[in-house]
């Protein structure tokens, strides 16, 4: 299996020779116990301490955007503050719900949080490197299959939310739980189809491997790619603009409304860890891993072992600012255009272009050399797409009492879904007869 | 082939003791102040309605979604080893492709069609 990976044919045609700092499939596997267990100990240290940088950084970002200093009291800069959250929930009060179902109740913050580090695991932050005499790559491990793992953690842990809202026995955590799991699962669909025009240039699945191709260019030339996992990748972490799963102004808190103490903080500690991840899958997809960026990358010391630490922690701080930056920007999407943006946009959109790049290979595959006309198509496709999104209604003002698309806006009584018509109940006789037909 | 999925169950091993330390923990640390009012289901102030584990309603919209992204995922599965093994493949890959995604496709337009992405 590792052979067959390894030594397929695919790589680009332009593709210099891999340099002995990449890492294959092949290389994972060998280490000894010590050397597993430091990482897996580095990787989970690595996690809990970004998250506390990210709880610090987000409130200090977001607050200089809304002219605020942000917390500046714990420690230097306040870059204490995440430490002091952790403290103060800890010592807060454990409130269980009378109508909560215990067990699960008490399962669901752990099924939340276990596959949000495990993800993390096939994330390669740097090349090949030389511990204690012992060489091996700055990755805890990696599969034939990794990018895969990498989306079942994350579907897995929307399993701890949709459990969490639905065993406190309240109103609002069932609601923020279900938005939860129809937002993960809409958007885990264009994610996925926008990953696929990297393993057609790639032709791996596996982490490292992926890493290894982009030896030459970075696969965010493939830009539609990009910005279609950009966007999905926020609508998979219920991140701002997409946070609908605990929008404030009408869930209170979403799913975590009646979590209080440690049990709230494994919650915020799986919603920046995964943020974290898909941040270093954008890294380690589209922006070169741990490659040195432009021309920093010809110079080999700077391009190889430790000195990939340094390149992806930036990219990621990079990504995971941009995030914050949505934050403080945006304002949150109604439930029903952000479905009909993950639906009717994203994943037609994917399609296309996934069709659009396979073509291209083909071409390429059978020697017409094409790759360059590759950048300008996908910059019209953009182009295409915001056009389409942002479009003018060509409709005038509601006044007919239909929706955009025709349909009865309220077609019997004034209820948000479909209701048998009760005994006594007046329905307007214009909108009967296309509810049958439409319905 | 086992070894490469070694790591991966020692960082379980270690997020499932933390996460399972910390909610454990929880019920240590804290005060214990009893009080009627804090069991309740939240309800922003007012009598909340007792309504146990279960028993709730929620649209119907919701289960389509759920099927809808089984297609969907369905056809993922097929890509991506298709993506991954397409160069062997060549020309007859990509017809290949085109006609299972054109299949995908006339459903999807089918659903669009019928209202079935209509949120509202």
């Amino acid at each position: 299996m590792n052979q067959l990976i390894s030594t397929s044919p695919l790589s680009l045609p332009s593709r210099a020779p891999v340099a002995a700092t990449e890492a294959t499939v092949s290389t994972f596997g060998h280490d000894p116990w010590w050397l597993i267990l430091g990482k897996v100990v580095a990787v989970f240290v690595f996690l809990v301490l970004i998250t506390l940088f990210l709880i610090w950084a987000e409130r200090r970002i977001v607050a200089r955007m809304q002219q605020r200093l942000g917390p500046n009291r714990t420690g230097p800069f306040g870059l204490g503050q995440g430490l002091a959250d952790g403290i103060k929930l800890a010592l807060k009060e454990e409130i269980i719900p009378a109508m909560a179902d215990k067990p699960v109740y008490f399962i669901a913050p752990i099924v939340a949080t276990i596959p949000a580090f495990l993800a993390f695991a096939v994330i390669p932050v740097g090349g090949v490197v030389s511990i204690f005499g012992h060489v091996t790559a700055l990755q805890v491990t990696d599969l034939p299959v990794a990018v895969l793992f990498i989306l079942a953690c994350s579907s897995f842990g929307v399993y701890g939310i949709v459990l969490g809202g639905w065993a406190s026995g309240s109103t609002y955590p069932l609601l923020g739980a279900l938005r939860s799991a129809a937002q993960v699962i809409s958007y885990e669909v264009s994610l996925a189809l926008a990953l696929v025009p990297i393993f057609l240039y790639a032709g791996s699945l596996s982490t490292s491997e992926i890493v290894a191709a982009q030896n030459r260019f970075w696969f965010v030339f493939l830009v539609p790619s990009f910005v279609i996992y950009m966007v999905s990748a926020v609508g998979e972490t219920n991140r701002a603009p997409f946070d609908l799963p605990e929008a404030e102004g009408e869930l209170v808190g979403g799913f975590h409304t009646e979590y209080s103490s440690l049990k709230f903080a494994l919650f915020f500690l799986a919603e920046y860890i995964n943020m974290t991840t898909v941040s270093a899958v954008a890294t380690t997809l589209f922006l070169g891993g741990w490659h040195a960026p432009f021309l920093l990358s010809r110079v080999p010391v700077l391009n190889s072992g430790w000195f990939g630490l340094v390149w992806f922690t930036l990219k990621l701080l990079t990504v995971l600012f941009g995030f914050i930056w949505l934050r403080g920007t945006l304002p949150r999407l109604r439930y029903d255009q952000f479905m009909r943006l993950g639906w009717k946009l994203l994943i037609p959109a994917s399609l296309v272009w996934l069709l659009l790049v396979a073509a291209m290979r083909t071409l390429v595959v059978e020697d017409v050399n094409l790759r360059r006309n590759l950048v300008p198509v996908g910059i019209v496709f953009v182009v295409l797409l915001l056009l389409v999104s942002f479009w003018p209604s060509s409709k005038k003002p509601d006044r007919d009492g239909e929706g955009e698309d025709g349909h009865p806006e309220i077609a019997v009584g004034n209820r948000a879904f479909p209701v048998p018509v009760l005994p006594g109940e007046q329905t307007d006789p214009t909108l009967a007869p296309r509810e049958v037909t439409r319905a | 082939m086992g070894h490469v999925y070694m790591p991966i169950l020692v960082l379980f091993v270690l997020a499932a003791a933390f996460a399972v330390g910390s909610v454990t923990a929880a019920g240590f640390t804290g005060p214990k102040r009893y009080n009627r009012a804090k069991v309740d289901a939240y309800e922003c102030g007012i009598e909340a309605t007792p309504q146990p584990v279960g028993t709730a309603h929620f649209p119907v919209k919701y289960y389509l979604t759920a099927m809808l992204f089984i297609v969907f995922d369905i056809e993922i599965i097929f890509l991506y080893p298709w993506a991954v093994t397409f160069s062997k493949l060549g020309f007859f890959g990509l017809v290949e492709m085109v006609l299972f995604i054109g299949t995908v496709f006339v459903a999807y337009a089918y659903v669009w069609r019928r209202g079935g992405l209509q949120w509202d």
